[in-house]
């Protein structure tokens, strides 16, 4: 699985570094960084639903990799 | 006969509500046909941004797009765009989708809302709402001209565009009923803090008066108010509220006098579920069903639905979460400030506009407010998750 994410278009919402906290964070401004671009097998569930709760849909996530 | 085994997962209408649902429906493995239905002639794509990067313009019409490319076509969603639904028949489950009937096993109702008109006299043409690319679009190019614009309304929606459209570098003047401005489900706490950041950046904030038309000559000049005054105005923008877009519902036997009433887990009737802007779902919390016209709940709404579709579980509960933007200050708010009780903070402090707080009841946050200071509301989230386990 790899990681992509847009953080031009990050609202700072927050829900990415709650929901996966081991994938995402956000800095000051609370626009998000992306921990690991690649994160295991155990991660992935939570890393798909981050993607699917961020309101500005900027994660997007690859599973052919 | 229709064969209804096969006949599937019948979604309509394609925005965030609807995509989502369609897309968990697969990552949850349901493997029945999933058919979504959208009016708009488009890619599906994201509202939030309508009332903020495109007015700005720091995002343009591809940026904003609620899924990649060949997305839905992957995971083998037919998307009938374009095509409107206009009856929907619960007997015989089938729905007329253009000049088709199309049968469903499971029908999810995401139709969404449309911008509510002003009461009062504002001839076709003469005021812009914002709901669609096209609403934004045109906006836009009229804020292209020079000249004071009015904003009817002072909810969130009202405020946003006011501050944006402050931005672009018009005179704004926001013309509300209300005695105070409205921020989602925040009670008056945030109010006055509102109003000074509107006011400091130039936003002419017209509290509890009353909009009765738009003066024209030939072109629009302003704002009628009640009293006989005339606010000035080239554009005039209207944020009142909306409609739920329950048209192709009349005559079935759902309750949708607002919206689409649903049980707490989005059934409104066997099979038969609504998601997002349209759906009234009851709240066990606060024992009574309401709409809630948030992205992040019609979000949740979309995973529980699909969840439930796909593995046959009821959900669990869902707790409203909403952000805004005014003049870089980014506001989130989760759950309910109670109006009722006090504004209690967790961190940080008013004066420097970044802080955390909260309204108790038994020491435990009814919703959580924060400003400014998004890893610190983040901590207090996830600790609020677990003081209220009823809340996941
Ligand atoms: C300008 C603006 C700014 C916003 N900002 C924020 C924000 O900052 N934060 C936030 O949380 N929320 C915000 N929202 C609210 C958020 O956009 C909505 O909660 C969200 O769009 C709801 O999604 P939905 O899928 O329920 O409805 P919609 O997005 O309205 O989608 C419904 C779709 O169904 C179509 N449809 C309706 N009837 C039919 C039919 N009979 N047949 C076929 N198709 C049909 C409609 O045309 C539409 O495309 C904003 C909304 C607007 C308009
Ligand atoms: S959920 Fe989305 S918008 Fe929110 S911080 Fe994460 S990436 Fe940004």
């Amino acid at each position: 699985m790899r990681v992509n994410v847009d953080t031009a278009a990050c609202i700072g919402a927050g829900q990415c570094a709650l929901v996966a906290p081991d994938v995402f964070d956000q800095d000051d401004d609370g626009i998000v960084m992306l921990l690991n671009a690649a994160p295991s097998e155990p991660e992935h569930a939570a890393t798909r639903r981050a993607a699917a709760l961020c309101p500005a849909r900027v994660i997007v996530v690859d599973e052919s990799e | 006969m229709t064969d209804r085994a096969g006949a599937g997962t019948l979604i309509l209408g394609a925005g965030v509500a609807g995509v989502t649902t369609a897309l968990n429906l697969r990552d949850d493995g349901y493997e029945d046909p999933v058919t979504l239905v959208g009016d708009e002639d488009r890619a599906p794509y994201s509202r939030p941004p309508l009332s903020k990067q495109l007015l700005s313009g720091r995002l343009n019409e591809d940026d904003i797009h609620l899924c990649r490319g060949d997305d839905l076509q992957l995971r083998d969603i037919r998307y009938l765009r374009g095509v409107s639904a206009s009856t929907v028949d619960l007997v015989a489950r089938r729905v007329l989708v253009g000049a088709d009937w199309l049968s469903f096993e499971h029908l999810v109702i995401a139709t969404g809302v449309s911008a509510r008109r002003p009461a009062g006299t504002y001839p076709a043409g003469s005021i812009h709402t914002v709901r669609t690319v096209e609403d934004s679009r045109s906006l836009r190019a009229q804020l292209d001209r020079p000249g004071p614009v009015a904003v009817i309304g002072a909810g969130v929606l009202g405020l946003e565009l006011a501050a944006g459209i402050r931005q672009l570098g018009h005179d704004v003047a926001v013309l509300g009923r209300s005695r105070h401005v409205r921020l989602g489900r925040t009670g008056e706490h945030l109010a006055s803090l509102v109003e000074s950041v509107l006011r400091e950046n130039g936003v002419d904030l017209r509290l509890g008066c009353e909009p009765v038309g738009v003066a024209t000559t030939g072109s629009v000049t302003g704002v009628m108010l009640a009293d006989g005054s005339v606010v000035p105005a080239t554009t005039v923008v209207a944020a009142v509220g909306s409609t739920p877009r329950v048209e192709a519902l009349v005559g079935t036997d759902l309750d949708i006098s607002d919206g689409v009433l649903c049980d707490e887990h989005g059934v409104a009737a066997p099979g038969v579920w609504a998601v997002g802007d349209v759906a009234r779902w009851y709240d066990p919390d606060a024992g009574l069903a309401r709409r809630v016209e948030h992205q992040a709940t019609a979000i949740e709404q979309a995973l529980a639905v699909a969840r439930s579709i796909a593995t046959g579980e009821p959900s669990p509960p869902i707790v409203p979460f909403h952000w805004t933007e005014l003049f870089s200050q980014r506001i989130v708010v989760h759950g309910r400030l109670n109006a009722d009780l006090p504004l209690t903070l967790l961190a940080g402090s008013l004066d420097d506009r970044r802080f955390v707080g909260a309204t108790l009841h038994d020491g435990r946050p009814t919703g959580l407010v924060g400003w400014n200071m998004p890893r610190e509301f983040r901590q207090e989230r996830a600790r609020f998750d677990d003081l209220a386990p009823a809340h996941r």
